[in-house]
């Protein structure tokens, strides 16, 4: 038999989070924070949405782009954060969660061997999806030194004649980084200069911790050039609802919008129905669990300072990526020690590139009970480590 | 900070002044000086545990009663309310809007001696110009908080 598979398909590596899922899913009584969604339930008046148009019988496609009610909606919301326009018509499409929105987004703009730039350590689809674009990804690696933000001169250093796209996530999964409107401006400026295109990933818009999120697109001259990605997974907990979308100049969006009628149809009805609460009605949801995750992301702050664990602090999304360097140990082993050892699951940064090396990504997508415990037993491990590392206790 | 440790305070009174801090980003002698104020202010009136007696073995009956009075010449319904109030066996009093004018709920060891204490006590107050009594027959959440059901994580694991 003639082998079945694409060479391609095969040559790309399953995520790194899975191996470790594996071993978490063995056992029982483990205490996960590796999960990277919301713990909270939709909001009900949200959900009640939902079952309402399914009451009516909503139950057939939307047209491709989506409901037109829940895109003046997004529109408008754009507008009213960002103070940009977009044509909810023309410039905006619902897409089955932001994950399709990066896939599609990369094949509508990459040509063969084009290159992707690509910041780690960030989400694990950019690679892969650029690959699957038939582009080129090309990694930067972030620094711990620089809160892991992108700077200016890592930009310029990374771009070539090849270079179209440059991919930017921010608030980052999994370390927690947010861009500032002066970084932005730092980065805007090499944009225009260099002529390359921006996919903007930011589905945890609405989670930073300091000051509100600023998209690259309210910068001059950067909307046109901008793919605006979004959803509503991370701001109103509706992972499961698998809804997100683009908002990008008109021609980037046909081409998008080719790949998502002929492959996709049309995103789930039922969920834009709920969406469209959710943008008109969720502000003070989103509010409340912006504050329940500042509340968890300052307490394990404290936690590491009171262990003497290293850790940036980080203002966005719900990520804290503290550093285990000290230990002589590669976040791998860490991380499966840490499991068999006191039954607390982390994801190691590797999994979110090889520069995620000496890392590991905490979620604190959980209660604050579930963190102090947590954290008790981290407490516990590392002074272990350091007792092993010095050969007495001390 | 006074609204957040509230909304706080408000689910969990257990929580320590240090944990307080933490998680607000303050100091803790700031919010031990902010709590002390809430306390004398009365804002803070008392820290209580939730119980569903339901589970134990003990029995508890509660009832809500509408009560209809006659306003008092210079003390409206003031007066009466706080006659109401100081049994004991009553746990609160609201004045309402509509068809009534005081709900009262109350709680008792039995049916009889929720009756009674109505038959008795309070429709045979002056002013008291009726009662309607509501037998709570189950209770499904009390105090923003979803009885006999625990928190279950169903998040399920998923990669990327």
């Amino acid at each position: 038999m003639r082998n079945p598979l694409s060479d391609r398909i095969v040559e790309i590596k399953p995520s790194g989070i899975r191996k470790f899922f594996d071993i978490v899913s063995e056992m029982d009584d483990a205490i996960s924070l590796g999960v990277g969604e919301p713990d909270f339930d939709t909001p009900w008046h949200i959900r009640d949405e939902g079952i309402y148009s399914l009451e009516k019988g909503r139950t057939f496609y939307t047209s491709n782009t989506g409901l037109k009610e829940l895109r003046q909606e997004i529109a408008a919301y754009l507008q009213r954060t960002q103070g940009v326009t977009y044509d909810p018509m023309k410039e905006v499409i619902v897409t089955v969660g932001g994950s399709e929105a990066i896939d599609i987004a990369l094949r509508a703009m990459s040509n063969p061997g084009d290159e992707v730039l690509i910041p780690q350590p960030s989400y694990v689809s950019y690679e892969p999806c650029a690959i699957l674009a038939n582009a080129k990804p090309v990694i930067i690696e972030l620094k711990e030194e620089n809160e892991f933000r992108l700077t200016a001169q890592e930009l310029r250093d990374a771009i070539t004649d090849k270079t179209k796209v440059l991919i930017l996530p921010f608030p980052n999964n999994p370390t927690g980084a947010i861009m500032e409107k002066k970084d932005l401006e730092e980065i805007a400026e090499v944009i225009r200069e260099k002529d390359i295109f921006i996919i903007s990933d930011e589905i945890y818009a609405e989670l930073t911790y300091k000051e509100k999120h600023v998209s690259i697109v309210s910068l001059p001259g950067m909307q046109e050039r901008t793919v605006l990605i979004n959803g509503f997974s991370k701001a109103y907990a509706m992972t499961g609802w698998r809804l997100g979308y683009a908002a990008a100049p008109a021609p980037i969006l046909q081409q998008m919008l080719k790949i998502h009628q002929f492959a996709i149809m049309c995103a789930p009805t039922t969920s834009q129905y709920a969406a469209i609460e959710a943008l008109k009605n969720g502000d003070e949801d989103v509010a409340m669990m912006r504050e329940a995750y500042n509340q968890r992301r300052r307490y394990l702050m404290h936690a590491f300072k009171e262990m003497g664990l290293q850790c940036f602090e980080p203002y966005g999304a719900f990520y804290v990526f503290p550093c285990i360097k000290e230990f002589g140990m590669t976040s791998d082993e860490f991380a499966e020690r840490l499991l068999r050892e006191e039954k607390v699951a982390v994801v190691p940064g590797t999994a979110f590139g090889d520069c995620g090396e000496g890392f590991l990504r905490i979620s604190y997508a959980y209660s604050l009970e579930n963190l102090q415990i947590a954290m008790e037993k981290i407490a516990a491990f590392i002074k272990r480590l350091r007792e092993e590392k010095t050969g007495h206790k001390s | 900070m006074r609204e957040q440790i509230l909304a706080i305070i408000e689910k969990n009174s257990r929580i320590s002044v240090k944990e307080l801090a933490v998680i607000l980003g303050a100091e803790e002698i700031d919010v031990a000086n902010e709590l002390k104020a809430l306390e004398e202010e009365g804002i803070i009136c008392g820290y209580h545990t939730m119980i569903d007696w339901e589970k134990t073995d003990i029995e508890k009956v509660t009832a809500l009663i509408e009560v209809r009075i006659t306003p008092q010449r210079g003390q409206g319904f003031d007066k009466l309310a706080e006659r109401i109030y100081k049994y004991p066996e009553v746990n609160s009093v609201y004045l309402i809007s509509g068809g009534y004018d005081l709900l009262v709920s109350l709680e008792g060891k039995s049916l009889k001696q929720v009756s009674s204490f109505v038959s008795d006590k309070l429709s045979t107050l002056d002013g008291v110009l009726s009662t309607a009594t509501h037998f709570v027959l189950k209770k499904y959440k009390d105090h923003g908080t979803i009885l006999g059901k625990k928190y279950e994580d169903t998040r399920e694991m998923i990669t990327p």
